[in-house]
Parts: structure tokens; C-alpha cells; sequence
């Protein structure tokens, strides 16, 4: 059976808070072993499914499925799956070897077993030497590994992962990203990992669901995200992209045939469901190389330049007054345009995607 | 629990929805049978007609209300005018609470800013020695007072061998000593929520004024005071309330010229002479003026700060 | 020297402050002081003795006050206890069990005891206990003492588990913890500090009412400010001076308590 490699499947799940309805029918399913992202804006019900899935939250319509089995009408104490709470939630009268015993007691376990493993789990997060400390006596990095180390514990089916970087400051958060991937490979439990923050989605995920406004928008590999998005949603909510207004002369099966806003005909690689008219092509900054004006995709005239440290970014304006941003690679070789300078435009063949709306 | 039924109160994020009924049962029936139940008879027992030995009789009555209210004679039967006795009482309760209440302000104010103007370890100490009297007994509180300031006390032999004064200052069974009783009593109630509001309020304000050309004073007046007006109020509430019911305040330092709403209504539940209708009407009365002052400040309340 | 630029002084403040501590506590210090006179006569020093608290315990009105002081205890104690139970409860429905029917008419009425004047409560309690013949004395005064002491233990309980997120119950949930075990093992111990200084309010407040217990109490029972309210009324002797002075110890040692119960209770969180 096809389903016995999915950890956690979730099957049409409505949920309304009163008129408000925070998840429209949202279907999907997430294999064993795997780094799982719920990746969206604040408020596209990326949180609400999460603990949906714990059990903090009912669910109006639907069914969640955890290896096959209903997890429907189950309170969270009676769900194989572990949380990492957003602010920890550390027991703060506890010790942190309490703290990750607590799970372990309550499921039965014997305490001189609770207590052996839950040093192991503290040596795999590396905090065995503060197992007698309470929380509040740990910095913000080793609070967050003694959540990861109490959630892990009690070997849970599926973890479930509440921005659990965003307490922490940029410098730590990105070291804590490869150590969170790494324990997720040694463990092999499957992830489901909700943020907002699309550079951790991209950097750390198996695959990614990109969510909005309480439906899933995609979901994929970060390549897939990143370089074939379905829409301009996610074209514009996972990276940087110029969206411009062009007109659709043909459209067949994946490919498309537009006219950019010069009058220059292009051909690219177009999301399924689309219908001859206007649309919208993405392009990204760093996809686009300058050349002379005349003969280029686009004739450009240069408005200002931001300095980025890796790169430099050009505004331009076109001639129907669009305006794009263009990335160019800091380097001794690289010229860059004078402000006002009319310059051309080249989109990367292939890089550049028709969008639906 | 079925499958695909609406999940049950242990998965909710307040884990203990559904017990709210038997988790406020206790307060309901305590509160309720011992203190809304009795308020309510009191009610009822302002409208029937007294007897008297101190009870009523279950008969509806007007009396109570009349007598607060009108004059008819020594024998009832003169046109009525208003009866001015008992409607100066209440007069004079509200003029010594608010005056208790301005005094409680006028000094309690400096005292909250000066407080919460300290560092941190010196604020909870002063803090702490302002509370403290708080926390004595009100009766012992007051009689201390009496005692101190009493003809023949500390006071005023103190000032009678130090030269300062021929003879004793008077000052027992006046309003002035009810008035410092008042604000003995009450004036931690001014402190605490002003201290609360001070200590909330951004000195940058302050800057921002001075930096507009505002002097200290006119800091005070125009962005202070309206800032923290919520704390004052609470203050001003707290202390108005109890003082406009005190009892002890002025049955133990005030005489009979200071008699009060609270004297008023003791005495008609107390030995023979007692009057329980009159009483409870009284009560009601007063209840009511509490209750309105009360209403108001939490419409007010509820239109400043929004949820 | 005093900076023209320091935007917090006032002058003058400092000074009332000063004032005001002097007239919160010349009364209790002078009372403290005549406590130890050695004279009969209460206003003329005479040296320092401890005769007055030997005849507080030993004098002729010794009897008299210690069963009242006991009284008191005892009903304080079981006030605060019921109160502080009774209000735990309520902060717990208050707090964390989401919206229900009536929950704002609950919190008016938790409150209600702080709304009404005291006067008025008394003498409806009055009026309610005899109409019910409910006059047993005792019973009677602790009935009436833990409805006006349940909105004090509330306060404190309440504000305490409004500063506990309720991630804390939820990652205990998480962790294969019944709701029942979430509260015990979770909730209680956090709200620990709460409960203890919502306790200690109750048992001042309920040691310090005086005029409520005057009209509830049944004849012949007494606590301590009832006795020492009808001894005050034949003039104020030194004996109560002594009296007064122990409870004043008493107070403080309380409110030291519950101050560093606090203290504790914000490190903690």
C-alpha cells in the first residue's frame, strides 16, 4: 500500500473560528523521514493546521490521519506526536532533565528508564552537562535544544515544529538551522516544520507547502518553489521577482508565447492552468542579464542602484513606466550602469515563468 | 468518542472549557446566597412597614422613604416639606469623603510620583513603607489616631510643655479629625494605582514637552496629569467609596456635629430604638449613589481603552 | 547638585512624601512607645515596663481577650482557607476555560463584595441571618468573613495566572499529560506564589473587619476587634495599647511575608 510511507496525511480539513475560516479544505500529505515546511504569511493558517494536527484545535471538517489512523476526536495527551513550542514553553519549576522526563513518565515509562533516556536525548542536543539547571538559567539557543530534546524524547511519531528559530537571534538562528536538519536525519522522524521566514523553509526542507489565505497555494521541493512557482503568490512570497503585465498569443500545454511590453515576442514555460488574455510573467532579479539597448528583450533606463554587499541592485524604469529590479553579482568585472543610462534587458530563456494569478 | 464528531473539550486550547459551571459553583453560591440574597432582602425590607422592637412587619410601606424624604409634623399630619436631617447627612458624608478624597490626591499624588521616580531597588522599599500602615488593623489604626490626638494625648501635652500652645488644641470630635482619620485610613488607595499609572508613564514625553519649550509645571499640568488621569481616577474612586460608608472614622473621632451615613445606619439596627425599613432604606440609598459612581467609571473605563 | 534638566523632580515632593510617612506612622509609633509605660496614668511616662503586656495575658481581662484572639484566629484561618479555595477555582474558570455563559455576570459578582459598601453588607447580613435563624455566633461570623475575603484571594490568583502563558498546560498535554495532571503538575506549581499572597490578603482582611463581625456576631462572641472596639468605647487603656502594639507585630510580619512572596514570585517567571 502506497500510504504506508505517509506519516501524517490531512484530508479536506475545514476550520472556522466563528465567520472567520482559517483553513478551506486543505489536503495533504507528509511522508516518513521527511523535513516538511508549512511555509506562508502570518494569519494563512500554517499555525492552525499545526496544532490541529497536536490536537490543541478542532477541526470543523475533515479528518487527520496519523499512519492510516484517525486522529479525529483524540485530545493531545493521547497523540503519538510531539510539539516545539514557538516560546518553548519550558516547565520553569522543573529542571531541564525533568523537563524531558515529563513526557516519559507520563506514558509510563519506568523512572530509572526516563531518566537514562532522557540523558541520551540531552547528549544528542548536547546539553547532558546541564541536565540539573532550571530553563531560566540557559540561554535562549540551549532553551530551544532542551525543547528539542523534550519533544524528541518520548520518540514521537511526528514532530511538529512552531517557529521555533524566531526567539532566536540571526547570527544563532542560522547555525541552529543545519544542526535541526542534521538531528532530523539522524532521528529519521518526520518534521513538520511551520515558519515564515522562506530562507529557512528553502535551506532546511525535504519539501515545502506554501500557504495562503487558508489554502495550499503549492507544494514542493525548494528547487520546485523557488524556480517553477504555480502562481504569483508564491512567485512573489518565496524569493524576489519582477511581475510584468504582458499579453498571451498562444499557450500550449507547458509553454507559452507572450509579448513582452516592448512588442518583443518570448517564449517560456507557463503554470498549468492558464487562458489565452493577459498574464503575468515572473522574472527574477538575478535572471536577467544587461546588455546593449535595441536589439534586447527589454530597453531599460537605469533609476538608482542599492548597494548589497554581495550584490548590486539596479532599479530600472521600461519605457510604459513598469518598473523592475535587476541583481548584479559585486565583482571587480562587473560594470555597472550610471544612473539615467538606457540599457537592455535580457530574460534568462527558461527562468522566466507565465503565472496565474 | 466517535469518530468525526466535533472534538471534546480536552482538545480545545482552554483546557478547562465545560467546567467553568462547576469550577465558579462555589463562588456563585457563596457570594450569591450570602451577599447578593441578603442585598436584595434589604431591598424588600426598605418597602414594609417597621415594627418596633427592631424587625418589620410584612406589610408594603412607603414610610421608610417618606421619612428620609419628608417632613410632616411631630403627628404626620402637616402638609409635607422636605425634611432636611437626613439628606444633610448624606450631605455631609459626601463633602467629608470628597474633601478626604482631595486631600488623599493632594498629597498622595507627590508622594506616588516621588516613589515611582526612584531606581528600582529604593522604589519597592518606599513602596513597602508606605503600604505597611495599610496593613494594620483599621481599628487599632484609629484609635492610635484618637489616642494621639485626643485633649489629654501625646500631642498635645507635647505642644502644651514645649510652649507652643496656652491649652489643648481641641482637636478630637471635629471634621478635621474625622478627616484625618479618613485620610489614614484611605490614602494607600490613592498611592498604589497613581504609583501603578507614574510608573507606566514614558519619560519621553516629559522630553519631548521640554524640548517644546514646556516648563516643569506646565509639563505637569498639560501631558502628566492627563496621562495618568486613569490612575487617578481609580484612586479617587477607591478612596471616595469606602470613605463615604466609613464608620469608624467617624463614630470613634468624630462627634455628634460629624455624624455620618454610616453612623445613621448602624444605629437603626442597633438595640430598641432601631428602625430596620428606615435602615434599609438608607442602605438602599446609599447603595445606589456607589453603584451609579461605579457605572460611570466603568463606561468610561470601557470607552478609553479598547479590547 | 539638582540638575534643572531632570524632567522626574518636582520640588516639594520629596517633602510631602516625608509628611505623609510621619502621619502614617506617628500614631502607631507613639502607641508602641506607651505600650512600655510603667505609669498607671496613660499619658505621662513613667519608664519603660512590660507590665502591660503581663497583664494582657495575665490581667484581669486576659480571659476576655484571648478568647476573642483565639476566635479571631480560628475564623481567619478557615476564612482564608475557603476563600483562597473558592477563588482558586474561580480564577481557574476565569482564566482558562475560555468563553462561557455568564462569565461576566461571574466576575461581577466575584467582585461584588468590593462594591458594595461595608456598612451595607453588614447590616444586610444582619437583617438575611436573623430573617433565616442562622445566629450561631462563630459559623455565622465565618460565613460572612469568606464572601467579603474571596474577591482579595482572587485578585492576586488571577493577575498571577494571567502572566502563565497556556502553552504551558498545552506542552504538558503534548506530553501525554490528562488535563487533571496538566493542573497539578503543571499549573498549581506556577501558580503557587499567587495563591500563597491571595491566601495571606484573606487572613488580613478577614483579622482586620471589624464592623461586619460587630453586627453578625452573635451575643457573647468576639473576636479581637469587637473586644477591643467595646473597651475603646469606656476610653482607651493601656492594655489595649499592649494589645494593639502585638498586633501590629503581627501585621508586619505578614506583610514581610507576602512582600517577599512576591519578590519571589516575579523572579520565578
Amino acid at each position: 500500500m502506497a500510504s504506508q510511507d505517509i506519516a501524517v496525511s490531512v484530508d479536506q480539513v475545514v476550520k472556522h473560528y466563528g465567520n472567520f475560516t482559517a483553513l478551506h479544505g486543505v489536503s495533504l500529505d507528509i511522508r516518513e523521514s521527511e523535513f516538511f515546511t508549512l511555509l506562508g504569511p502570518s494569519g494563512c493558517g500554517k499555525t492552525t493546521l499545526l496544532r490541529a494536527i497536536a490536537g490543541f484545535e478542532s477541526v470543523s471538517e475533515g479528518h487527520i490521519l496519523l499512519k492510516g489512523e484517525d486522529l479525529t476526536g483524540l485530545p493531545p495527551h493521547q497523540r503519538p506526536v510531539n510539539t516545539v513550542f514557538q516560546q518553548y514553553a519550558l516547565f520553569p519549576h522543573m529542571t531541564v532533565l525533568e523537563n524531558v522526563m515529563f513526557g516519559l513518565l507520563r506514558k509510563g515509562w519506568s523512572k530509572v528508564e526516563a531518566v537514562r533516556r532522557g540523558q541520551d536525548v540531552l547528549d544528542l542536543v548536547q546539553l547532558a552537562e546541564f541536565a540539573k539547571r532550571k530553563p531560566t538559567q540557559l540561554s535562549g539557543g540551549q532553551q530551544q535544544r532542551v525543547a528539542l530534546a523534550r519533544a524528541l524524547a518520548p520518540r514521537p511519531e511526528v514532530l511538529l515544529l512552531d517557529e521555533p528559530l524566531s526567539a532566536l537571534d540571526l547570527k544563532l538562528r542560522q547555525s541552529v538551522r543545519s544542526e535541526l536538519k542534521a538531528l532530523q536525519r539522524e532521528t529519521g522522524i518526520a518534521f513538520i516544520f511551520v515558519t515564515h521566514d522562506q530562507e529557512e523553509a528553502l535551506t532546511m526542507s525535504d519539501r515545502i507547502a506554501v500557504m495562503s489565505n487558508g489554502r495550499v497555494q503549492q507544494i514542493g521541493s525548494p528547487k520546485e518553489i523557488y524556480e517553477a512557482p504555480v502562481n504569483r503568490f508564491v512567485a512573489d512570497f518565496v524569493g524576489e521577482t519582477n511581475l510584468l503585465d504582458v499579453e498571451i498569443a498562444s499557450i500550449d500545454g507547458g509553454t507559452a508565447s507572450v509579448v513582452l511590453p516592448g512588442g518583443t515576442p518570448f517564449t517560456c514555460p507557463a503554470a498549468t492552468v492558464l487562458d489565452p488574455g493577459r498574464g503575468h510573467l515572473s522574472a527574477r532579479p538575478e535572471r536577467i542579464r544587461i546588455t546593449a539597448p535595441g536589439d534586447a528583450h527589454l530597453d531599460a533606463v537605469v533609476t538608482g542602484h542599492t548597494y548589497l554587499g554581495t550584490d548590486i541592485q539596479l532599479q530600472v524604469r521600461l519605457s510604459d513606466g513598469e518598473v523592475m529590479s535587476v541583481r548584479l553579482q559585486n565583482s571587480e568585472t562587473t560594470s555597472v550602469p550610471e544612473v539615467g543610462q538606457t540599457i537592455g534587458l535580457q530574460l534568462e530563456e527558461g527562468a522566466a515563468r507565465l503565472l496565474a494569478d | 468518542m466517535a469518530a468525526g464528531a466535533p472534538m471534546g473539550a480536552g482538545t480545545s486550547s482552554h483546557i478547562y472549557e465545560g467546567n467553568a459551571p462547576r469550577l465558579m459553583a462555589p463562588s456563585w453560591i457563596f457570594i450569591g446566597f450570602f451577599l447578593l440574597a441578603p442585598v436584595i432582602m434589604m431591598a424588600v425590607y426598605s418597602f414594609l412597614t417597621k415594627e418596633f422592637r427592631g424587625g418589620v412587619i410584612w406589610e408594603f410601606s412607603l414610610a421608610a422613604y417618606d421619612q428620609f424624604f419628608f417632613d410632616r409634623g411631630l403627628f404626620g399630619d402637616e402638609p409635607p416639606s422636605i425634611e432636611w436631617t437626613y439628606i444633610g447627612i448624606f450631605w455631609r458624608s459626601i463633602w467629608q469623603a470628597g474633601l478626604a478624597t482631595f486631600v488623599c490626591l493632594l498629597i498622595g499624588f507627590p508622594t506616588a510620583w516621588f516613589i515611582a521616580t526612584r531606581d528600582p531597588q529604593s522604589r519597592s522599599i518606599w513602596l513597602f513603607l508606605v503600604t505597611i500602615p495599610y496593613w494594620v488593623n483599621l481599628l487599632i489604626r484609629t484609635v492610635s489616631m484618637k489616642f494621639l490626638i485626643r485633649d489629654t494625648g501625646p500631642l498635645n501635652e507635647f505642644l502644651l510643655q514645649v510652649g507652643v500652645i496656652g491649652e489643648p488644641l481641641g482637636l478630637i470630635n471635629t471634621n478635621f479629625a474625622v478627616q484625618l482619620g479618613l485620610f489614614y485610613s484611605y490614602l494607600p488607595f490613592m498611592v498604589l494605582p497613581i504609583y501603578a499609572a507614574v510608573e507606566r508613564y514614558d519619560f519621553a514625553l516629559s522630553e519631548a514637552a521640554a524640548d517644546l519649550y514646556s516648563g516643569a509645571w506646565t509639563t505637569l499640568r498639560l501631558i502628566i496629569l492627563p496621562v495618568v488621569k486613569p490612575g487617578i481616577i481609580a484612586g479617587c474612586i477607591l478612596v471616595f467609596v469606602p470613605s463615604l460608608g466609613a464608620f469608624l472614622a467617624p463614630d470613634l473621632l468624630g462627634g455628634a456635629k460629624t455624624f455620618m451615613i454610616g453612623s445613621l445606619i448602624e444605629e437603626q439596627f442597633k438595640g430598641n430604638a432601631g428602625n430596620w425599613p428606615f435602615g434599609a432604606a438608607a442602605s438602599m440609598i446609599l447603595l445606589t449613589i456607589v453603584l451609579c459612581i461605579l457605572l460611570v467609571y466603568a463606561r468610561n473605563q470601557n470607552k478609553t481603552e479598547i479590547r | 547638585m539638582a540638575s534643572v534638566t531632570d524632567l522626574r523632580r518636582f520640588p516639594g515632593f520629596l517633602a510631602i512624601t516625608l509628611t505623609c510617612l510621619v502621619v502614617l506612622y506617628a500614631p502607631l509609633i507613639v502607641v508602641a512607645v506607651y505600650s512600655f509605660n510603667a505609669s498607671t496614668s496613660i499619658t505621662n511616662w513613667g519608664g519603660f515596663s512590660l507590665t502591660w503586656y503581663v497583664d494582657v495575658f495575665t490581667g484581669p481581662d486576659a480571659p476576655k481577650f484571648q478568647r476573642a484572639a483565639i476566635n479571631s484566629l480560628i475564623i481567619a484561618v478557615c476564612a482564608a482557607v475557603a476563600a483562597t479555595s473558592i477563588a482558586t477555582a474561580a480564577a481557574v474558570a476565569m482564566t482558562r476555560a475560555g468563553r462561557f455563559k455568564g462569565k461576566t455576570l461571574s466576575f461581577a459578582l466575584i467582585n461584588l463584595p468590593l462594591m458594595v459598601p461595608e456598612v451595607v453588607t453588614a447590616v444586610a447580613s444582619l437583617v438575611f441571618f436573623s430573617a433565616i435563624g442562622f445566629t450561631t455566633g462563630l459559623l455565622t461570623i465565618l460565613v460572612a468573613h469568606i464572601v467579603f475575603c474571596i474577591p482579595f484571594a482572587y485578585l492576586p490568583i488571577s493577575a498571577r495566572m494571567q502572566s502563565i502563558p497556556d502553552t504551558y498546560e498545552q506542552a504538558a498535554m503534548d506530553l501525554y499529560a490528562t488535563p487533571r495532571q496538566a493542573f497539578t503538575m503543571v499549573l498549581l506549581p506556577l501558580m503557587t506564589p499567587g495563591i500563597l499572597s491571595g491566601f495571606l490578603l484573606a487572613f488580613i482582611i478577614s483579622l482586620d473587619d471589624f464592623l461586619i463581625t460587630n453586627f453578625v456576631k452573635g451575643a457573647g462572641v468576639e473576636t479581637l476587634p469587637t473586644a477591643i472596639f467595646g473597651s475603646v468605647k469606656q476610653g482607651i487603656k493601656p492594655n489595649i495599647m499592649a494589645i494593639s502594639t502585638l498586633m501590629l507585630g503581627v501585621s508586619i510580619v505578614f506583610v514581610s511575608l507576602s512582600w517577599l512572596i512576591g519578590r519571589t514570585g516575579q523572579n520565578k517567571k
